[in-house]
């Protein structure tokens, strides 16, 4: 049985017609088309789907679309403003923060949500706030460094 | 001229197999140069170090430099994109390549200007020679580059380097920061389908039963298909393939699977077929001088390579042709296994590799491919994307072998050793596609009509395999090194990151440690004693000078633990030291590495690949092990298979020592051994007892102190 959801993603509203319990992870890859936010688990253990639900990290493969219909969910494209990079994005640039680049969205989205609630984190609330994600390649260090960075920028 | 091919000398890297200039490079009207390369990149930045090489060479700027995605149909063959060999093999081919494209386009250049080519002035690939100009990309033409590369054209001097030796951002990671597609997982074809497949629970099962009627009733389900033990379904929506795939695992009975050993490293002692002795100097004078003789076993469990993306691939059929897109490390390989298993001809078949997440080795990336290619055959031409489950991929990837070892030698009474002995038991640490009759696809065992499952097989020396880095490169008098080669394979094993240096270093280093220790050596002065080289002394001593080695402040539950590697001993030199504080768990507080791959194609990249090389190694070393029940494999998700965590990742700091006049090796697989080593060893001074058998978990440490007491 598919149904209608009404979602936001990045500020835009979409639609999607789905089973209720489909993961919010393939509406967002499959039906709109937002690949940056990549299948690792399936239960919420990697943190390679993290989104924003209302402001929250939370892993898209484990939220029913049922659960997601009507709140503000923002994904890794969505993370920049008018066209240019998140300054998270840019630090992990200029850090050259991965090696294989899978986890990183996941990654950035855990970020985002810390600098939002604590614009000015020590590193180890950094490295605390990424425990809920998994990086197999070693850019840990250079990941940390690159939230250091952005947290240190003016507008972030 | 004579030429390298003409005296019959084997041609640098990949020249060998490819030797024709058309098959590297394609330099265009528009300003644009097309590489061509068959090896791929796995998140190790090998684009963009090749990149470089060509603009180099070549003397044009970088951003004209156009590097095209490995395919069978256009690339060059460069076999398998592994053992740390992309720039000995792809980057000396290039830059031969460069060199000569430069020297045809120069001389073309000259004609066109009627000047000599010592006349002409070039700047990014604009040519002026008085007043007149013009610039390779009105010179070039396909037919200008349809020669043999002549190697001997002349080389630009690593003294000039503009591009090469510095940190040049990675080409790929804009798109994989902006979350922007990149990924094979990522690939969204025209009416695509979704495909999964399901697997016996446990080992190498057999199929009793289905019943799939309900799963192909399913709304959205295409097609369930199965053949012999190979069992698929393939939907509309990726979701709905999902729930087809849980659905028909309900559906399906299998036959029990053979058990698996209960111990098994004594069940590798047992089973070996093979006994090879790879080194042996016999000196009787010097074992002579023996007093004392230690003896010590260690051992390294299954490990998973366990990358964060399960594996993916997508297939196409175009009537007789198959089209597949793959993160296969070798696609050329991943071809010839395909058309075995699927009975079609290779060129009848074209694999074009597209990115996946990191491999760290053999994973299920080419035998989803083949899952694929079955899948495809039910689907009428649309094609179809396969990307394992994360049990999927934990249960039937390849892992890393499990390895026992035991090291013994002599000391003369001055503490040197006179006599050393390495005796190793594995599996073979290469299953990969393209090395026997048999497809090494997981697929293909499973049909109506199975292939045999070929053995891991190990590489010869002096690259190896199991026995990669066995050979001490300590200077021993007397020596005996053995490669008890273990053909049964209770579980798939293939190639993981640095093969058997990891777990051969590992004993090597702990054992040079406990030498020391018996000699009343510190451990940096025991192995510098032991050592020639003088790049092994300047890895060992600079990185010593960095840790402060001997102003070490001891403190309670704190250790400090150094060790040392030349890869394959062929290739990087790489000392390591390991600073730890262990309570309940053996916390790493930081890495010092110091490095030395030759000339340095890029610091930056090869400061990315050695942190990761550490990092993975220390997670390996304190955590990973994959579990076994008696009848599989039973750590199917990370609640089973714990890897580091954010939290938990040491400070890593690395030195590079650049040797611009030495030829330059890989650096992705440098790390791995020291940095166990070191770790282990650490351990050991902290805790004042040693832990031989890995991961250095709360448990394995418990049993070493009650044992101890």
């Amino acid at each position: 049985m598919t149904q209608r959801f009404r979602l936001t993603v990045n500020g835009v509203p979409a639609e999607v017609e789905a089973g209720a319990d489909t993961p919010l992870l393939y509406a967002l890859r499959n039906d709109l088309g937002l690949k940056g936010t990549r299948f690792g688990c399936g239960s919420g253990q990697c943190g390679a789907c993290f989104v924003l639900i209302e402001g929250h990290a939370a892993p898209a493969c484990d939220t029913p679309l049922w659960s997601a219909a009507g709140k503000e969910i923002t994904t890794v494209e969505g993370l920049g403003k008018g066209g240019s990079l998140h300054p998270l994005q840019q630090a992990f640039l200029a850090e050259q923060a991965a090696q294989c680049g899978y986890c990183a969205s996941g990654i950035l989205i855990s970020a985002a949500a810390l600098l939002a609630m604590n614009p000015r984190p020590t590193e180890s609330e950094v490295r605390a706030a990424l425990d809920r994600n998994l990086c197999r390649c070693g850019s840990h260090n250079r990941m940390v460094r690159a939230v250091l960075r952005a947290s240190a920028q003016p507008n972030s | 001229m004579s030429t390298v091919a003409d005296s019959g000398l084997k041609r640098p890297g990949s020249l060998q197999k490819n030797p024709r200039l058309s098959q590297w490079l394609r330099v265009r009207g528009d300003g644009t140069v097309l590489v061509f390369i068959g090896k791929v990149e796995i998140g190790q930045g090998i684009l963009t170090a090749l990149a470089q090489i060509a603009a180099e060479e070549l003397g044009v700027a970088p951003e004209r430099i156009r590097m095209v995605p490995a395919d069978t149909a256009v690339s060059p063959d460069e076999g398998v994109t592994s053992g740390s060999l992309s720039i000995q093999d792809s980057g000396t081919a290039l830059r031969r390549a460069c060199a000569h494209a430069r020297a045809l386009l120069l001389e073309r250049a000259a004609a066109r200007l009627r000047v000599s080519t010592g006349d002409l002035r070039v700047e990014d690939g604009a040519v002026q020679a008085a007043s007149r100009s013009t610039s390779f990309w009105e010179c070039a033409d396909d037919a200008l580059l349809d020669v043999e590369v002549d190697e001997t054209a002349a080389l630009k001097s690593p003294r000039d380097y503009r591009l090469v030796g510095k940190s040049v951002p990675r080409l790929d990671l804009p798109d994989k920061i902006a979350g922007q597609p990149r990924f094979i997982q990522d690939m969204a074809l025209p009416g695509m389908l979704y495909g999964r497949v399901v697997r016996p629970p446990h080992g190498f099962a057999a199929l009793t039963s289905l019943d799939d009627g309900k799963v192909k009733a399913m709304p959205g389900v295409v097609a369930v298909m199965s053949d012999g033990g190979f069992v698929g379904v393939i939907a509309e929506r990726e979701e709905v393939a999902i729930s087809a795939q849980r659905a028909l695992r309900r559906a399906a009975s299998w036959k029990d699977a053979a058990p698996l050993p209960q111990d098994v490293y004594a069940w590798l002692k047992e089973h070996a077929v093979e006994h090879r002795v790879i080194s042996e100097k016999a000196d009787a004078e010097a074992r002579s001088r023996a007093t004392k003789t230690l003896e010590a076993s260690y051992a390294k469990p299954y490990i998973s390579h366990a990358p964060i993306g399960p594996s993916c691939a997508i297939a196409q059929f175009q009537g007789d042709k198959l089209l597949v897109w793959s993160h296969s490390q070798g696609i050329f390989n991943l071809r010839r296994d395909l058309a075995i298993a699927l009975g079609m001809r290779e060129d009848a078949i074209v694999v074009r590799h597209a990115e996946g997440s990191g491999c760290y080795g053999h994973n299920g990336a080419d035998d989803v491919a083949l899952d694929a290619a079955l899948l495809a055959r039910a689907a009428g031409g649309r094609p179809v994307q396969v990307q394992w489950m994360r049990d999927d991929e934990f249960a039937w990837a390849p892992c890393g072998p499990a390895m026992a070892l035991t090291l013994s030698a002599s000391l003369a009474s001055d503490g040197s050793i006179v006599n050393w002995q390495h005796e190793l038991w594995s599996n073979g640490h290469s299953g990969r596609p393209g090395r026997s009759d048999s497809p090494a696809l997981v697929a293909a065992w499973h049909l109506a009509r199975p292939f045999k499952r070929p053995a891991a097989i190990n590489i010869p020396l002096p690259a190896g395999a199991a026995d990669r880095n066995a050979i001490p490169l300590y200077d021993i008098p007397s020596q005996r090194i053995v490669n008890h080669y273990v053909r049964e394979m209770p579980v798939r094993t293939s190639a993981l990151r640095s093969l058997g240096a990891y777990a051969n270093v590992f004993a090597i280093e702990s054992f040079m440690d406990e030498l020391a220790e018996a000699a009343g050596f510190d451990p940096v002065e025991y192995r510098l004693r032991h050592l020639k080289d003088p790049r092994a002394h300047a890895v060992i001593e600079s990185v010593a000078r960095r840790a402060s080695w001997r102003d070490w402040t001891p403190g309670e539950s704190r250790g400090h633990g150094i060790a040392f590697a030349k890869y394959k001993n062929l290739g990087a030199y790489c000392a390591v030291v390991a600073e730890v504080e262990v309570d309940r768990e053996v916390r790493v507080k930081r890495l010092l590495l110091a490095v030395d791959v030759g000339l340095i194609i890029n610091p930056d990249g090869v400061i990315n690949q050695i942190e990761g090389g550490a990092i993975q190694s220390t997670s390996w070393t304190l955590k990973e092990q994959v579990k076994l029940d008696e009848r599989g494999i039973a750590s199917l998700g990370w609640e089973d298979y714990p890897v580091l965590k954010f939290s938990e990742v040491p400070a890593v700091e690395v030195e590079l020592i650049n040797r611009p006049e030495l030829p330059s090796v890989g650096a992705g697989e440098a790390a791995q051994g020291p940095t166990g080593a070191a770790i282990a060893n650490a351990v050991a001074h902290a805790l004042g007892l040693r832990v031989r058998e890995l991961p250095l978990t709360h448990e394995r440490i418990a049993a070493a102190i009650s044992q101890s007491m």
